[in-house]
Protein backbone atom coordinates (compact mmCIF):
# COMPACT_ATOMS: atom_id res chain seq x y z
CA UNK A 1 0.00 0.00 0.00
CA UNK A 2 2.51 2.28 0.90
CA UNK A 3 4.75 1.75 -1.86
CA UNK A 4 1.46 3.72 -4.53
CA UNK A 5 2.18 7.38 -5.32
CA UNK A 6 0.26 9.69 -3.13
CA UNK A 7 -1.70 10.47 -6.32
CA UNK A 8 -2.86 7.03 -6.24
CA UNK A 9 -3.28 6.73 -2.32
CA UNK A 10 -5.46 10.15 -2.06
CA UNK A 11 -7.53 9.48 -5.03
CA UNK A 12 -10.47 7.35 -3.02
CA UNK A 13 -10.90 9.95 -0.07
CA UNK A 14 -10.85 12.63 -2.35
CA UNK A 15 -13.16 11.31 -4.69
CA UNK A 16 -15.40 10.65 -1.40
CA UNK A 17 -15.24 14.45 -0.09
CA UNK A 18 -15.85 15.61 -3.40
CA UNK A 19 -19.23 13.54 -3.97
CA UNK A 20 -20.69 14.36 -0.92
CA UNK A 21 -20.08 18.38 -2.22
CA UNK A 22 -23.60 18.34 -4.03
CA UNK A 23 -25.61 17.01 -1.32
CA UNK A 24 -23.51 19.49 1.07
CA UNK A 25 -24.75 22.33 -1.43
CA UNK A 26 -28.19 21.53 -1.28
CA UNK A 27 -28.21 21.07 2.70
CA UNK A 28 -26.85 24.44 2.85
CA UNK A 29 -28.93 26.08 0.20
CA UNK A 30 -32.08 24.55 2.32
CA UNK A 31 -31.26 26.41 5.15
CA UNK A 32 -30.56 29.85 3.11
CA UNK A 33 -33.58 30.14 0.91
CA UNK A 34 -30.85 29.23 -1.53
CA UNK A 35 -33.09 26.49 -3.26
CA UNK A 36 -35.49 29.19 -5.32
CA UNK A 37 -39.33 29.62 -5.84
CA UNK A 38 -39.73 25.78 -5.85
CA UNK A 39 -37.18 24.01 -3.73
CA UNK A 40 -38.97 20.29 -3.85
CA UNK A 41 -38.09 21.28 -7.66
CA UNK A 42 -34.71 22.12 -7.21
CA UNK A 43 -33.94 19.05 -4.67
CA UNK A 44 -35.49 16.66 -7.23
CA UNK A 45 -33.66 17.74 -10.10
CA UNK A 46 -30.19 18.51 -8.20
CA UNK A 47 -30.26 15.01 -7.05
CA UNK A 48 -31.64 13.73 -10.00
CA UNK A 49 -28.62 14.99 -12.24
CA UNK A 50 -26.21 13.86 -10.13
CA UNK A 51 -27.62 10.81 -9.58
CA UNK A 52 -27.40 10.33 -13.72
CA UNK A 53 -23.51 11.80 -13.64
CA UNK A 54 -22.59 9.23 -10.75
CA UNK A 55 -23.65 6.63 -13.50
CA UNK A 56 -22.26 7.84 -16.44
CA UNK A 57 -18.96 8.42 -14.15
CA UNK A 58 -18.52 5.19 -12.76
CA UNK A 59 -19.22 3.72 -16.55
CA UNK A 60 -16.01 6.22 -17.82
CA UNK A 61 -13.51 4.65 -15.19
CA UNK A 62 -12.95 1.43 -17.08
CA UNK A 63 -12.33 3.78 -20.39
CA UNK A 64 -10.52 5.85 -18.60
CA UNK A 65 -8.29 2.96 -17.04
CA UNK A 66 -7.72 1.63 -20.19
CA UNK A 67 -6.09 4.76 -22.23
CA UNK A 68 -4.41 6.33 -18.97
CA UNK A 69 -3.40 3.20 -17.62
CA UNK A 70 -3.45 3.97 -14.44
CA UNK A 71 -4.64 1.10 -12.12
CA UNK A 72 -5.34 2.87 -9.14
CA UNK A 73 -8.87 4.10 -10.79
CA UNK A 74 -10.24 0.49 -10.90
CA UNK A 75 -10.59 1.12 -6.74
CA UNK A 76 -12.85 4.40 -7.05
CA UNK A 77 -15.30 2.05 -9.46
CA UNK A 78 -17.42 0.75 -6.88
CA UNK A 79 -17.33 4.08 -4.78
CA UNK A 80 -18.52 6.05 -7.47
CA UNK A 81 -21.28 3.45 -8.48
CA UNK A 82 -22.50 3.42 -4.91
CA UNK A 83 -22.54 7.22 -4.74
CA UNK A 84 -24.31 7.04 -8.23
CA UNK A 85 -27.05 4.79 -5.94
CA UNK A 86 -26.92 6.94 -2.87
CA UNK A 87 -28.23 10.15 -5.21
CA UNK A 88 -31.26 8.44 -7.29
CA UNK A 89 -32.42 7.08 -3.74
CA UNK A 90 -32.29 10.63 -2.68
CA UNK A 91 -34.03 11.55 -5.86
CA UNK A 92 -36.71 8.93 -5.56
CA UNK A 93 -37.19 9.65 -1.63
CA UNK A 94 -37.57 13.26 -2.20
CA UNK A 95 -40.44 12.18 -4.90
CA UNK A 96 -42.00 10.00 -2.55
CA UNK A 97 -42.02 12.05 0.51
CA UNK A 98 -41.88 15.64 -1.01
CA UNK A 99 -43.96 15.32 -3.88
CA UNK A 100 -45.94 12.19 -3.57
CA UNK A 101 -46.24 12.51 0.21
CA UNK A 102 -46.48 9.06 0.66
CA UNK A 103 -49.97 8.89 -1.73
CA UNK A 104 -49.45 5.33 -2.45
CA UNK A 105 -52.35 5.09 -5.17
CA UNK A 106 -50.86 8.37 -6.84
CA UNK A 107 -47.37 6.90 -6.62
CA UNK A 108 -48.44 3.59 -8.32
CA UNK A 109 -50.47 5.70 -11.15
CA UNK A 110 -47.40 7.52 -12.21
CA UNK A 111 -45.20 4.15 -12.11
CA UNK A 112 -47.82 2.20 -14.46
CA UNK A 113 -49.06 5.50 -16.28
CA UNK A 114 -46.24 7.97 -17.29
CA UNK A 115 -43.46 6.65 -19.29
CA UNK A 116 -40.73 8.68 -17.51
CA UNK A 117 -41.98 7.77 -14.52
CA UNK A 118 -41.43 3.93 -15.28
CA UNK A 119 -38.65 4.52 -16.94
CA UNK A 120 -36.79 6.16 -14.14
CA UNK A 121 -38.12 3.85 -11.45
CA UNK A 122 -37.18 0.77 -13.76
CA UNK A 123 -34.17 2.26 -13.61
CA UNK A 124 -33.58 2.91 -10.21
CA UNK A 125 -35.27 -0.76 -8.95
CA UNK A 126 -32.13 -2.28 -11.33
CA UNK A 127 -29.80 -0.58 -9.56
CA UNK A 128 -30.61 -2.26 -6.34
CA UNK A 129 -29.13 -5.93 -6.98
CA UNK A 130 -25.64 -3.67 -8.23
CA UNK A 131 -25.77 -2.15 -5.00
CA UNK A 132 -26.31 -4.90 -2.39
CA UNK A 133 -23.63 -7.32 -4.76
CA UNK A 134 -21.13 -4.44 -4.65
CA UNK A 135 -19.20 -5.97 -1.42
CA UNK A 136 -15.94 -8.37 -1.88
CA UNK A 137 -17.63 -10.70 -0.07
CA UNK A 138 -20.68 -10.71 -3.22
CA UNK A 139 -18.03 -10.30 -5.67
CA UNK A 140 -16.51 -13.96 -4.55
CA UNK A 141 -20.08 -15.77 -3.93
CA UNK A 142 -21.34 -14.73 -7.30
CA UNK A 143 -17.97 -15.26 -9.19
CA UNK A 144 -16.34 -12.95 -11.33
CA UNK A 145 -17.92 -13.95 -14.30
CA UNK A 146 -21.65 -14.01 -12.92
CA UNK A 147 -21.00 -10.33 -10.60
CA UNK A 148 -19.53 -9.03 -14.47
CA UNK A 149 -22.93 -10.36 -16.65
CA UNK A 150 -25.21 -9.23 -13.45
CA UNK A 151 -23.47 -5.69 -13.52
CA UNK A 152 -24.02 -4.86 -17.34
CA UNK A 153 -27.47 -3.68 -15.69
CA UNK A 154 -25.59 -0.47 -14.85
CA UNK A 155 -25.53 0.17 -19.11
CA UNK A 156 -29.65 -0.42 -18.89
CA UNK A 157 -29.84 1.56 -15.46
CA UNK A 158 -27.72 4.53 -17.39
CA UNK A 159 -30.07 4.24 -20.83
CA UNK A 160 -32.93 4.31 -18.56
CA UNK A 161 -32.13 7.59 -16.68
CA UNK A 162 -31.25 9.20 -20.00
CA UNK A 163 -34.63 8.44 -21.38
CA UNK A 164 -36.14 9.37 -17.84
CA UNK A 165 -34.85 12.72 -18.48
CA UNK A 166 -35.55 13.31 -22.19
CA UNK A 167 -39.10 11.83 -21.40
CA UNK A 168 -40.18 14.41 -19.13
CA UNK A 169 -38.38 17.79 -21.10
CA UNK A 170 -41.15 20.16 -22.38
CA UNK A 171 -39.17 21.62 -25.48
CA UNK A 172 -35.40 21.85 -24.86
CA UNK A 173 -33.67 19.24 -25.14
CA UNK A 174 -30.67 20.18 -25.10
CA UNK A 175 -29.19 19.27 -21.75
CA UNK A 176 -30.60 15.38 -21.80
CA UNK A 177 -28.96 15.09 -25.16
CA UNK A 178 -25.57 16.28 -24.02
CA UNK A 179 -26.12 13.08 -21.37
CA UNK A 180 -27.52 10.76 -24.53
CA UNK A 181 -24.34 11.73 -26.12
CA UNK A 182 -21.89 10.63 -23.03
CA UNK A 183 -23.42 7.54 -22.59
CA UNK A 184 -23.41 7.01 -26.35
CA UNK A 185 -19.46 7.42 -26.22
CA UNK A 186 -19.51 5.24 -23.49
CA UNK A 187 -20.99 2.49 -24.91
CA UNK A 188 -18.44 3.19 -28.14
CA UNK A 189 -15.75 3.29 -25.95
CA UNK A 190 -16.80 -0.78 -25.14
CA UNK A 191 -16.50 -1.81 -28.92
CA UNK A 192 -13.60 -4.06 -28.66
CA UNK A 193 -11.92 -2.81 -31.32
CA UNK A 194 -12.18 0.65 -29.84
CA UNK A 195 -11.26 -0.65 -26.47
CA UNK A 196 -8.87 -2.14 -27.33
CA UNK A 197 -7.00 1.59 -29.27
CA UNK A 198 -7.75 2.95 -25.84
CA UNK A 199 -5.63 0.15 -24.18
CA UNK A 200 -2.80 1.30 -26.75
CA UNK A 201 -2.44 4.47 -25.82
CA UNK A 202 -0.39 4.41 -22.75
CA UNK A 203 0.21 0.20 -23.78
CA UNK A 204 -1.22 -0.89 -21.13
CA UNK A 205 -1.75 -4.70 -22.32
CA UNK A 206 -5.04 -5.63 -24.49
CA UNK A 207 -5.70 -8.65 -21.76
CA UNK A 208 -5.93 -5.79 -18.88
CA UNK A 209 -9.08 -4.66 -20.95
CA UNK A 210 -11.37 -7.21 -19.74
CA UNK A 211 -10.26 -7.86 -15.56
CA UNK A 212 -12.43 -4.56 -14.63
CA UNK A 213 -14.16 -6.66 -12.38
CA UNK A 214 -11.19 -8.92 -10.94
CA UNK A 215 -9.36 -5.92 -9.81
CA UNK A 216 -12.35 -4.45 -7.53
CA UNK A 217 -12.12 -8.06 -6.20
CA UNK A 218 -8.54 -7.98 -5.26
CA UNK B 1 -64.60 47.14 -3.13
CA UNK B 2 -68.02 48.04 -1.30
CA UNK B 3 -69.76 44.55 -2.04
CA UNK B 4 -66.82 42.30 -1.95
CA UNK B 5 -68.28 39.23 -3.41
CA UNK B 6 -65.97 36.16 -2.29
CA UNK B 7 -65.29 33.69 -4.76
CA UNK B 8 -64.21 30.28 -3.07
CA UNK B 9 -64.94 28.34 -5.95
CA UNK B 10 -65.29 24.93 -5.69
CA UNK B 11 -64.88 22.35 -8.48
CA UNK B 12 -68.39 21.91 -10.45
CA UNK B 13 -69.74 19.81 -13.07
CA UNK B 14 -69.33 21.78 -16.23
CA UNK B 15 -73.17 22.23 -17.45
CA UNK B 16 -76.10 23.09 -14.96
CA UNK B 17 -78.82 25.31 -16.75
CA UNK B 18 -80.06 26.63 -13.47
CA UNK B 19 -76.62 27.60 -12.46
CA UNK B 20 -75.58 28.98 -15.38
CA UNK B 21 -78.70 31.75 -15.03
CA UNK B 22 -76.93 32.48 -12.43
CA UNK B 23 -73.74 32.96 -13.31
CA UNK B 24 -74.99 35.65 -15.79
CA UNK B 25 -76.67 37.39 -12.99
CA UNK B 26 -73.73 37.01 -10.85
CA UNK B 27 -71.46 38.48 -14.08
CA UNK B 28 -74.20 41.33 -14.46
CA UNK B 29 -73.54 42.32 -10.67
CA UNK B 30 -69.46 42.27 -10.84
CA UNK B 31 -69.48 44.46 -13.65
CA UNK B 32 -71.46 46.41 -12.39
CA UNK B 33 -69.07 46.81 -9.11
CA UNK B 34 -66.77 47.12 -12.03
CA UNK B 35 -68.28 50.14 -13.46
CA UNK B 36 -68.45 51.77 -9.93
CA UNK B 37 -64.53 51.02 -9.44
CA UNK B 38 -63.57 52.75 -12.92
CA UNK B 39 -65.99 55.99 -11.67
CA UNK B 40 -64.27 55.55 -8.85
CA UNK B 41 -61.42 55.71 -10.60
CA UNK B 42 -62.42 58.21 -13.21
CA UNK B 43 -63.92 60.92 -10.61
CA UNK B 44 -62.26 61.03 -7.12
CA UNK B 45 -64.38 63.63 -5.60
CA UNK B 46 -67.84 61.71 -6.52
CA UNK B 47 -66.93 58.52 -5.04
CA UNK B 48 -64.19 57.63 -2.50
CA UNK B 49 -61.32 56.03 -3.76
CA UNK B 50 -59.90 53.33 -2.69
CA UNK B 51 -57.01 53.69 -0.04
CA UNK B 52 -53.62 52.97 -1.57
CA UNK B 53 -52.81 50.59 1.44
CA UNK B 54 -55.54 48.14 0.66
CA UNK B 55 -53.66 46.89 -2.82
CA UNK B 56 -51.01 44.59 -2.53
CA UNK B 57 -47.54 45.50 -1.67
CA UNK B 58 -44.14 43.49 -1.25
CA UNK B 59 -41.28 45.77 -0.03
CA UNK B 60 -39.04 44.21 -2.85
CA UNK B 61 -41.01 45.03 -5.28
CA UNK B 62 -39.19 47.25 -8.17
CA UNK B 63 -40.01 49.46 -10.62
CA UNK B 64 -42.35 52.09 -11.71
CA UNK B 65 -45.09 52.82 -9.25
CA UNK B 66 -48.48 52.68 -10.87
CA UNK B 67 -50.96 55.36 -10.75
CA UNK B 68 -54.89 55.15 -10.04
CA UNK B 69 -55.33 51.64 -9.33
CA UNK B 70 -58.46 50.54 -7.96
CA UNK B 71 -59.51 46.74 -6.24
CA UNK B 72 -61.53 44.63 -7.96
CA UNK B 73 -64.37 42.26 -7.29
CA UNK B 74 -62.57 39.35 -9.27
CA UNK B 75 -59.71 39.24 -6.73
CA UNK B 76 -58.86 36.23 -4.83
CA UNK B 77 -58.29 36.67 -1.11
CA UNK B 78 -55.78 34.34 -1.29
CA UNK B 79 -52.32 34.51 0.25
CA UNK B 80 -50.20 36.12 -2.20
CA UNK B 81 -47.06 34.60 -3.59
CA UNK B 82 -43.89 37.17 -2.89
CA UNK B 83 -42.26 39.23 -5.35
CA UNK B 84 -38.80 37.85 -5.37
CA UNK B 85 -41.06 34.17 -6.22
CA UNK B 86 -43.29 35.81 -9.01
CA UNK B 87 -40.19 37.50 -10.60
CA UNK B 88 -37.47 35.08 -10.32
CA UNK B 89 -39.21 31.88 -11.34
CA UNK B 90 -40.99 32.24 -14.93
CA UNK B 91 -40.99 30.49 -18.21
CA UNK B 92 -40.60 32.98 -20.38
CA UNK B 93 -38.45 31.07 -23.33
CA UNK B 94 -37.68 34.37 -25.18
CA UNK B 95 -34.93 34.46 -22.39
CA UNK B 96 -34.13 31.39 -22.17
CA UNK B 97 -35.49 27.89 -20.84
CA UNK B 98 -34.03 27.55 -17.09
CA UNK B 99 -36.59 28.98 -14.37
CA UNK B 100 -34.31 31.75 -13.48
CA UNK B 101 -33.18 32.63 -17.34
CA UNK B 102 -35.43 35.67 -17.57
CA UNK B 103 -34.85 37.06 -14.32
CA UNK B 104 -31.33 37.01 -15.52
CA UNK B 105 -31.13 37.84 -19.10
CA UNK B 106 -34.05 40.07 -19.55
CA UNK B 107 -31.96 43.15 -18.73
CA UNK B 108 -31.24 44.17 -22.51
CA UNK B 109 -34.79 44.03 -23.15
CA UNK B 110 -36.36 47.74 -24.04
CA UNK B 111 -40.21 47.65 -23.42
CA UNK B 112 -40.55 51.40 -23.97
CA UNK B 113 -41.81 52.86 -26.30
CA UNK B 114 -44.18 50.32 -26.98
CA UNK B 115 -46.79 49.49 -30.00
CA UNK B 116 -49.41 47.09 -30.72
CA UNK B 117 -50.40 46.77 -34.02
CA UNK B 118 -54.44 45.99 -34.61
CA UNK B 119 -55.02 44.21 -37.42
CA UNK B 120 -57.70 41.73 -39.25
CA UNK B 121 -61.62 41.50 -38.76
CA UNK B 122 -62.02 45.11 -37.38
CA UNK B 123 -62.92 48.51 -38.03
CA UNK B 124 -60.12 50.50 -36.35
CA UNK B 125 -56.55 48.76 -37.21
CA UNK B 126 -53.90 50.62 -36.68
CA UNK B 127 -50.52 50.52 -35.12
CA UNK B 128 -51.12 51.90 -31.32
CA UNK B 129 -49.29 53.35 -28.74
CA UNK B 130 -49.64 51.72 -25.37
CA UNK B 131 -50.98 54.63 -23.34
CA UNK B 132 -53.76 54.43 -26.33
CA UNK B 133 -54.45 50.88 -25.60
CA UNK B 134 -54.38 51.54 -21.40
CA UNK B 135 -54.86 55.02 -20.66
CA UNK B 136 -58.74 55.32 -22.03
CA UNK B 137 -59.59 52.46 -18.83
CA UNK B 138 -58.68 52.26 -15.41
CA UNK B 139 -56.04 50.38 -14.06
CA UNK B 140 -57.38 47.48 -11.69
CA UNK B 141 -55.64 45.50 -9.49
CA UNK B 142 -56.65 41.68 -10.08
CA UNK B 143 -55.31 38.61 -8.00
CA UNK B 144 -55.73 35.96 -9.53
CA UNK B 145 -54.68 32.32 -9.29
CA UNK B 146 -51.60 31.25 -11.81
CA UNK B 147 -51.91 27.71 -12.75
CA UNK B 148 -48.66 26.54 -15.20
CA UNK B 149 -49.13 23.10 -17.29
CA UNK B 150 -45.95 21.64 -15.43
CA UNK B 151 -48.08 21.76 -12.30
CA UNK B 152 -47.22 24.26 -9.99
CA UNK B 153 -48.87 27.53 -8.93
CA UNK B 154 -49.10 30.95 -7.63
CA UNK B 155 -51.16 33.61 -6.73
CA UNK B 156 -50.03 37.30 -8.49
CA UNK B 157 -51.81 40.65 -7.84
CA UNK B 158 -51.17 41.77 -11.86
CA UNK B 159 -52.34 45.03 -12.12
CA UNK B 160 -54.07 45.97 -15.90
CA UNK B 161 -57.08 46.06 -17.67
CA UNK B 162 -60.08 43.96 -18.92
CA UNK B 163 -59.21 43.12 -21.83
CA UNK B 164 -62.99 43.11 -23.33
CA UNK B 165 -63.53 46.66 -23.43
CA UNK B 166 -60.22 47.25 -24.86
CA UNK B 167 -60.97 45.25 -27.89
CA UNK B 168 -64.72 46.84 -28.85
CA UNK B 169 -62.48 49.96 -28.86
CA UNK B 170 -61.10 48.61 -32.40
CA UNK B 171 -64.58 47.46 -33.12
CA UNK B 172 -64.57 43.90 -34.09
CA UNK B 173 -66.69 42.87 -36.95
CA UNK B 174 -69.46 40.58 -37.06
CA UNK B 175 -66.53 37.76 -38.42
CA UNK B 176 -64.26 38.49 -35.63
CA UNK B 177 -64.95 35.01 -34.25
CA UNK B 178 -61.30 34.53 -33.06
CA UNK B 179 -58.34 37.07 -31.31
CA UNK B 180 -55.05 36.29 -32.44
CA UNK B 181 -51.47 37.41 -30.41
CA UNK B 182 -48.10 37.78 -31.18
CA UNK B 183 -45.07 38.15 -28.94
CA UNK B 184 -42.20 40.65 -29.94
CA UNK B 185 -39.56 38.94 -31.99
CA UNK B 186 -36.24 40.51 -30.43
CA UNK B 187 -33.37 38.02 -30.83
CA UNK B 188 -30.83 41.04 -30.08
CA UNK B 189 -32.62 41.55 -26.86
CA UNK B 190 -34.41 38.19 -26.02
CA UNK B 191 -31.29 35.33 -25.75
CA UNK B 192 -33.56 32.59 -25.91
CA UNK B 193 -35.03 33.88 -29.56
CA UNK B 194 -31.55 33.17 -30.91
CA UNK B 195 -32.67 29.15 -30.86
CA UNK B 196 -34.81 27.48 -32.51
CA UNK B 197 -36.64 26.29 -29.41
CA UNK B 198 -40.01 27.23 -30.24
CA UNK B 199 -41.07 28.31 -33.25
CA UNK B 200 -41.05 32.26 -32.85
CA UNK B 201 -42.07 34.47 -32.42
CA UNK B 202 -44.20 33.21 -29.99
CA UNK B 203 -48.41 33.39 -31.12
CA UNK B 204 -51.72 32.40 -29.03
CA UNK B 205 -55.42 32.99 -29.46
CA UNK B 206 -58.40 33.55 -27.95
CA UNK B 207 -61.97 32.94 -28.98
CA UNK B 208 -63.82 35.95 -28.95
CA UNK B 209 -65.87 35.22 -26.39
CA UNK B 210 -63.09 33.95 -24.38
CA UNK B 211 -61.25 37.39 -24.80
CA UNK B 212 -64.63 39.50 -24.06
CA UNK B 213 -64.84 37.66 -20.82
CA UNK B 214 -64.49 40.20 -17.60
CA UNK B 215 -62.11 38.10 -15.78
CA UNK B 216 -59.67 38.35 -19.30
CA UNK B 217 -56.83 40.61 -18.59
CA UNK B 218 -54.26 42.68 -20.54
CA UNK B 219 -51.30 43.33 -17.35
CA UNK B 220 -49.09 45.88 -17.37
CA UNK B 221 -48.14 45.88 -14.06
CA UNK B 222 -48.12 43.20 -10.47
CA UNK B 223 -47.72 44.68 -6.97
CA UNK B 224 -48.57 47.93 -7.66
CA UNK B 225 -45.81 48.90 -10.41
CA UNK B 226 -44.87 48.34 -13.79
CA UNK B 227 -44.07 45.02 -15.58
CA UNK B 228 -40.72 43.54 -14.80
CA UNK B 229 -39.22 41.72 -18.44
CA UNK B 230 -39.47 38.69 -17.27
CA UNK B 231 -43.21 38.60 -16.93
CA UNK B 232 -43.61 40.39 -20.41
CA UNK B 233 -43.03 43.69 -20.23
CA UNK B 234 -45.02 46.20 -20.97
CA UNK B 235 -48.22 43.93 -21.64
CA UNK B 236 -49.21 40.40 -21.64
CA UNK B 237 -52.50 39.11 -21.73
CA UNK B 238 -53.59 36.99 -18.27
CA UNK B 239 -56.37 34.50 -18.81
CA UNK B 240 -56.63 33.10 -15.28
CA UNK B 241 -58.93 29.79 -15.81
CA UNK B 242 -56.21 28.81 -18.84
CA UNK B 243 -52.93 27.40 -18.21
CA UNK B 244 -50.39 29.67 -17.70
CA UNK B 245 -48.29 29.52 -21.73
CA UNK B 246 -51.96 30.91 -22.47
CA UNK B 247 -50.96 34.34 -20.86
CA UNK B 248 -48.82 35.40 -24.06
CA UNK B 249 -46.15 38.43 -22.77
CA UNK B 250 -44.66 40.95 -24.67
CA UNK B 251 -47.58 41.34 -27.04
CA UNK B 252 -47.08 43.73 -30.15
CA UNK B 253 -49.83 42.05 -32.34
CA UNK B 254 -53.50 41.79 -31.57
CA UNK B 255 -55.69 40.02 -34.66
CA UNK B 256 -59.18 39.36 -34.99
CA UNK B 257 -59.53 36.12 -37.49
CA UNK B 258 -62.67 34.09 -38.48
CA UNK B 259 -61.04 31.04 -38.09
CA UNK B 260 -59.33 29.91 -35.01
CA UNK B 261 -55.71 31.18 -35.20
CA UNK B 262 -52.47 28.72 -34.48
CA UNK B 263 -50.82 28.73 -31.43
CA UNK B 264 -46.97 27.70 -30.58
CA UNK B 265 -46.97 25.28 -28.09
CA UNK B 266 -50.00 22.92 -30.11
CA UNK B 267 -47.77 23.73 -32.99
CA UNK B 268 -44.95 22.03 -31.23
CA UNK B 269 -46.73 19.41 -29.65
CA UNK B 270 -50.32 18.48 -30.86
CA UNK B 271 -50.98 15.63 -28.85
CA UNK B 272 -49.66 17.63 -25.48
CA UNK B 273 -51.47 20.93 -25.91
CA UNK B 274 -54.50 21.98 -27.22
CA UNK B 275 -56.12 25.53 -28.16
CA UNK B 276 -58.11 25.68 -25.37
CA UNK B 277 -55.69 24.78 -22.70
CA UNK B 278 -58.09 24.99 -19.57
CA UNK B 279 -57.35 24.38 -16.38
CA UNK B 280 -58.89 20.73 -15.92
CA UNK B 281 -57.33 17.87 -13.12
CA UNK B 282 -59.27 15.56 -15.13
CA UNK B 283 -57.62 15.72 -18.26
CA UNK B 284 -54.05 14.62 -17.85
CA UNK B 285 -50.74 16.04 -19.65
CA UNK B 286 -49.90 13.08 -21.75
CA UNK B 287 -47.00 12.90 -19.79
CA UNK B 288 -47.83 13.73 -16.21
CA UNK B 289 -50.82 14.67 -14.34
CA UNK B 290 -52.71 17.78 -13.47
CA UNK B 291 -54.87 16.14 -10.98
CA UNK B 292 -52.09 18.44 -8.03
CA UNK B 293 -50.19 20.94 -8.35
CA UNK B 294 -47.68 22.26 -6.21
CA UNK B 295 -48.56 26.28 -5.01
CA UNK B 296 -45.26 27.97 -4.97
CA UNK B 297 -44.00 28.74 -0.95
CA UNK B 298 -45.85 25.36 0.03
CA UNK B 299 -44.60 21.63 0.30
CA UNK B 300 -47.31 19.57 0.02
CA UNK B 301 -49.53 19.67 -3.25
CA UNK B 302 -52.95 21.06 -3.36
CA UNK B 303 -56.09 19.29 -5.64
CA UNK B 304 -56.47 21.68 -8.94
CA UNK B 305 -59.51 23.06 -9.35
CA UNK B 306 -61.59 23.12 -12.56
CA UNK B 307 -60.85 25.77 -14.88
CA UNK B 308 -58.33 26.75 -11.83
CA UNK B 309 -60.84 27.54 -9.26
CA UNK B 310 -62.81 30.11 -12.23
CA UNK B 311 -65.46 27.16 -12.98
CA UNK B 312 -68.43 29.62 -12.27
CA UNK B 313 -67.41 32.67 -14.43
CA UNK B 314 -66.00 30.65 -17.39
CA UNK B 315 -67.87 27.29 -17.22
CA UNK B 316 -70.74 28.33 -19.81
CA UNK B 317 -68.14 29.17 -22.14
CA UNK B 318 -67.54 25.44 -22.77
CA UNK B 319 -71.21 24.45 -22.44
CA UNK B 320 -71.29 21.25 -24.65
CA UNK B 321 -68.01 20.99 -25.41
CA UNK B 322 -66.10 17.72 -24.60
CA UNK B 323 -62.88 19.26 -22.28
CA UNK B 324 -61.42 15.96 -23.26
CA UNK B 325 -61.67 16.42 -27.14
CA UNK B 326 -60.98 20.55 -26.61
CA UNK B 327 -58.36 20.12 -24.30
Amino acid sequence: MNRQPLTSRALKPTIFFAALVPLALLVWNAFHDGLGANPVETITHETGSWGLRFLLLTLLVTPLRRASGWQALARVRRMLGLFAFFYICLHFLTYVVLDAYFDLHYILEDITDRTYITLGFTSFVLLVPLALTSTNAMVRRLGGRNWRRLHRLAYVAATGGVLHFIWLVKADLREPLIYLGLLLLLFLARVPAIADRLARIRGSSPGESASSARQIAT
Amino acid sequence: MLIRRREDIKSREITDESVYLNRRRFMREAAGITTASALAAAAPGLLLPRPAAALATDPDAKGRILEGVVESPYSTDEKLNRYKDITRYNNFYEFGTGKRDPANRSGRFQPLPWKVQVLGECAKPGHYDLDDIIKPHALEERIYRLRCVEAWSMVVPWVGVPLGPVLKRFEPTSKAKYVAFRTVFRPEQMPGQRRSILDWPYVEGLRIDEAMHPLTLLAVGLYGRALPNQNGAPIRLVVPWKYGFKSIKSVVTIRFTDTQPPTTWSMQLPDEYGFYSNVNPEVDHPRWSQSKERRIGEIRKRDTLMLNGYADQVASLYSGMDLGVFF
